[in-house]
């Protein structure tokens, strides 16, 4: 057979592709892949295009962010959010996750723990205890990542400021960190909670500088191990590459050996000095300690460095601000950075003028966040009705949850970080620091989607442990009485039903029951695409 | 055998799609050949997988990492496979009886000539099997346009997501982990409608494949798996997987994908204990049951195993290995040529390293795959030049 599909193929992707953002296609034949809507008027005072704004904005709608919105107008209301003072939770879902271990113990003693812990199983002679102790260890392990999860997700589902939580994610997965490497297991709840979120608005190079000094990358990407005269190139390299500027973008391999020197010397506190922190500490000439970052004068090389055609001066721990000052006010950090969040935010294929505009906030406003999220939330691309962005597992999650129990906590959060596992998207689980692919297409293979129907009836369905202790019997919330009933609520009658297209209103109307009902409308092309 | 009999004899059966909604999946024709590539993500350490024990800079390079000289004495000695090459000891139970059966050959110096020695962009490049320098499609993978010029071979990918290798191929290419036995939720009714959803939309296809696989394959499984558990794997391991890949390989595909993480081995990799040594024990006993399970099938079967690039030559500070370049690909079956290291070679110097640092690479891995792609399917030049866009197709005549 020749090559000739291929080709069809390639062509009609592109045909796909070149009419996003799906306003340009306006005047041309609808493409003809996506669902059909019967368009109505706009009901209670949100058109489509407001409905459709509000859904890329946030994870997904809930009737608290539709009162909000009502009630500022889109100018205001994203004004609000990014100002990000707003992280409000329910009481029941703050004092959940204040409740959990990784949040609420000082990080030291944590590590502390954690160490002990596997020091007490080494130290068991082998044997029946051992196996004990290994089970024991592989439970207390698991807890550390699962509650984790549990916080980052009852943030992203509860969390009032939407666009805040999905900037959270989305730094989560930009600055990626592996759970099951080394002690990162420990750190990843205070990454979610103390280093991204309180920075996920603020100034770029700031989130650079908070990640970069941080347990869980500086172990993550083997900084800790980078020391004069014994380095590793591991996050020297990655800092560039995935983080800062993007792969082809004309840094070169004696760029990443020069930023690697920069970096000799940033690692973590040793357990020693960390277990008494705050007493005691005599902190030598040079050397800089913040929580349990290091910067250990000894071990850096104080050579000059001349990177991205500069000459950075040995001067120990300042050299690292020079280096990364330096490559954010590369053009190239601008565009790259506006490009992946364009790309998680608006249009597999964001149009470049957008993502031009986007770069020029940034590099006027010295890489701020909010701003650039401003140009970008303020764009016609970002209101354009009939997306063709599929959702990712977590998105599909948060977003299933948020209109499904709209605003109700759930007792147990642990089912969630399952699921999200079982679709392939778990929190702190990429294992390599790239994260989790942003384009619709790493999502929609025919297990993604097999997958995202089996969930939509597990949420759909109401059957499921949301509400269920550890030891299976219902908590005594009232736990809602089996299936939810999403059709006779406001926010599918204000948010959703205007916009349903004939297949998926053909498919809801031969629903059997409230469960399946809800089976299908979480499955429908009309939820999954934003 | 004639690999070109399947050809014509497939052409004539009817194979527009391997599933029908209703039904079962149809079985791909008998006595064609069977294609799995594992990909090992993460940049494997093959110097202390095959052992160049015949180096002395191979020991002065790896003060603590390097396996020792073969030595009947010593259990933890590397496992002699001519005069110049070794096994890690790990998979001397698992590797090594094949080898013996000529059933595995390895590719030293093989990979990419992508220069990044960025993990994500040199799988990204194998994945999309185009030259280095050339962005052409950027979600266009080679064995997805290998599927394309194939009839009657139905393809899979055994992981959550579908790989870049087989992403825009003009059909669906399924995809499902079989890390567990996977399961059916819905009954036909349902799953009728909800494909329904996606009908005339460009979901169509996969969402139809993705409700057909689990009911067709769970079914499968629950019947075979029986058979195929002997020696009961734990359900973690390597092996348990490519048992029931072998399941599915049998009987209705005929080129498949999985891929094997973990390998990035930049501290404290270890020898022949340690993470790297665990790695490639699963690694060798998945593959040493893949064999066993397929049966006769295996008989039809060639196996690729390969890894974005190999490892710094000389261990790091921290006892492990950087990204590096050249590497080695492995290659396994029943009736291929192995016992024997292929392809081109040279002395492993430091003289002969690449930029002081890595292998080089002198069998370029689309060249390889390409002359193995044409002996086993019968493609012409042309075609390969669809697979691998400007390859210079190079037949080791190991398949």
């Amino acid at each position: 057979m020749p090559a000739a599909p291929i080709r069809r193929r390639s062509l009609a992707l592109g045909l796909l592709l070149t009419c996003l953002p799906a306003l340009a296609c306006a005047g041309q034949s609808t493409p003809q892949r996506m669902p059909t809507s019967t368009v109505t008027a706009k009901v209670d005072g949100l058109s489509l295009s407001d409905i459709a704004w509000l859904r890329r904005d946030g994870f997904g709608l809930d009737n608290a962010t539709l009162a909000r919105y009502r009630q500022l107008g889109r100018t205001r209301f994203l004004d609000e959010q990014l100002a990000g003072g707003d992280d409000t939770l329910p009481p029941q879902v703050a004092a959940q996750i204040r409740a959990f271990p990784v949040v609420n113990t000082p990080l030291p003693e944590l590590w502390a723990d954690f160490r002990e812990r596997q020091k007490q199983y080494k130290d068991t002679p082998a044997g029946p205890a051992k196996d004990t102790a290994k089970k024991a260890l592989a439970q207390y392990r698991r807890g550390l990542e699962q509650q984790a999860a549990q916080a980052e997700l009852l943030h992203a589902i509860y969390g009032g400021d939407q666009l805040k939580e999905q900037l959270v994610w989305f730094w989560l997965n930009h600055f990626s960190v592996y759970a099951n490497k080394g002690p990162v297991r420990v750190f990843a709840a205070d990454y979610e909670e103390n280093v991204i979120r309180p920075r996920a608005l603020g100034k770029f190079k700031d989130l650079v500088m908070a990640t970069l000094k941080s347990p869980a990358m500086l172990v993550f990407l083997d900084n800790v191990h980078n020391v004069k005269d014994k380095t590793n190139e591991n996050y020297a390299r990655e800092l560039m590459e995935l983080h800062m500027l993007g792969v082809d973008s004309g840094y070169t391999q004696a760029d990443v050996q020069q930023l690697m020197r920069v970096l000799t010397g940033a690692g973590i506190v040793p357990p020693r000095l960390a277990a008494r922190e705050g007493r005691f500490a005599r902190i030598p000439p040079g050397v800089v300690r913040e929580g349990l970052f290091q910067f250990n004068s000894r071990q850096h090389d104080y050579g000059d460095k001349s990177f991205l055609g500069q000459t950075i001066k040995g001067s120990g721990y300042a050299e690292i601000e020079q280096a990364v000052d330096l490559i954010t006010q590369q053009p190239a950090c601008a565009h790259f950075v506006s490009q992946q969040l364009a790309e998680y935010f608006i249009a597999d294929k964001p149009a470049p003028a957008l993502v031009d505009a986007m770069a020029q906030t940034f590099q006027r406003t010295d890489g701020d966040i909010a701003q650039v999220m401003r140009t970008m939330l303020l764009s016609k691309e970002a209101a354009a009705v009939g997306g063709h962005k599929f959702k990712d597992p977590t998105r599909f999650l948060v977003s299933a949850m948020r209109l499904t129990y709209d605003g109700q906590p759930i007792p147990n959060a642990v089912p969630l970080v399952n699921w999200l596992r079982q679709m392939g998207e778990p929190l702190y689980g990429r294992i390599t620091p790239d994260g989790w692919p942003l384009d619709s297409a790493s999502w929609t293979g025919s297990g993604q989607l097999s997958k995202r129907f089996d969930f939509a009836r597990v949420i759909g369905s109401g059957r499921n442990r949301l509400f269920a202790d550890d030891s299976g019997a219902n908590a005594a919330n009232d736990p809602p009485p089996g299936a939810p009933d999403l059709q006779g609520s406001t926010l599918y009658r204000d948010a959703i039903a205007p916009r349903l297209s004939d297949a998926t209103r053909d498919a809801l109307a031969k629903a059997k029951s409230p469960m399946e009902w809800n089976t299908f409308l979480l499955s429908s092309p009309d939820f999954n695409y934003r | 055998m004639n690999r070109r009999e399947f050809l014509l004899a497939a052409a004539g059966a009817a194979a527009a799609s391997t599933l029908s909604f209703s039904g079962r999946l149809f079985a791909a024709p008998a006595n064609t050949p069977r294609f799995l590539l594992v990909f090992l993500r993460g940049g494997y350490d093959c110097n202390n997988l095959l052992v160049p024990y015949g180096s002395d800079f191979y020991y002065a390079s790896r003060p603590t990492l390097a396996i020792a000289k073969p030595d009947a004495n010593n259990p933890d000695s590397a496992v002699a496979l001519d005069a110049n090459w070794g096994l890690n000891p790990v998979v001397r139970d698992s590797l090594y009886p094949l080898w013996q059966k000529k059933q595995l050959a390895f590719i030293p110096f093989a990979g990419t000539n992508d220069l990044s020695r960025s993990h994500f962009e040199t799988q990204d490049h194998i994945e999309r099997g185009e030259p280095v320098g050339v962005s052409g499609n950027y979600r266009s993978g080679f064995l997805a346009r290998l599927s394309g010029l194939l009839t009657g071979v139905p393809a899979i990918a055994f992981t959550d997501n579908l790989p870049l290798s087989f992403q825009g191929a003009a059909r669906d290419i399924p995809n499902i982990a079989l890390k567990a036995d996977p399961k059916a939720h819905f009954n036909e009714r349902q799953a009728a409608i909800l494909a329904g959803m996606y009908k005339g939309t460009s979901l169509a296809q996969a969402s139809a494949d993705g409700l057909a696989l689990p009911q067709s394959i769970s079914k499968d499984l629950r019947d075979e798996m029986v058979a195929a558990s002997r020696g009961a794997p734990s359900a973690h391991n390597f092996a348990a997987e490519t048992r029931r890949i072998a399941t599915l390989m049998r009987d209705q595909y005929r080129l498949g994908f999985v891929d094997v993480g973990g390998w990035d081995t930049h501290v404290n990799q270890g020898s022949t204990k340690g993470g790297l040594a665990n790695n490639l024990k699963n690694l060798g006993e998945g593959l040493a049951a893949y064999a066993d399970a397929l049966g006769d099938a295996w008989n039809d079967t060639t196996v690729v195993v390969l890894s974005e690039f190999g490892r710094t030559f000389r261990e790091n500070g921290d006892r492990g290995t950087d990204h590096g370049h050249g590497t080695v690909h492995w290659v396994l079956g029943g009736k291929i040529a192995g016992g024997q290291i292929a392809g081109e070679q040279m002395a492993v110097t430091q003289a002969n390293l690449f930029q002081n640092r890595d292998y080089p690479i002198l069998n370029d891995y689309r060249d390889v795959l390409g002359g193995m792609f044409a002996r086993l399917w019968g493609l012409n030049a042309s075609q390969l030049q669809t697979v691998f866009p400007q390859a210079k197709a190079r037949d080791l005549r190991l398949v």
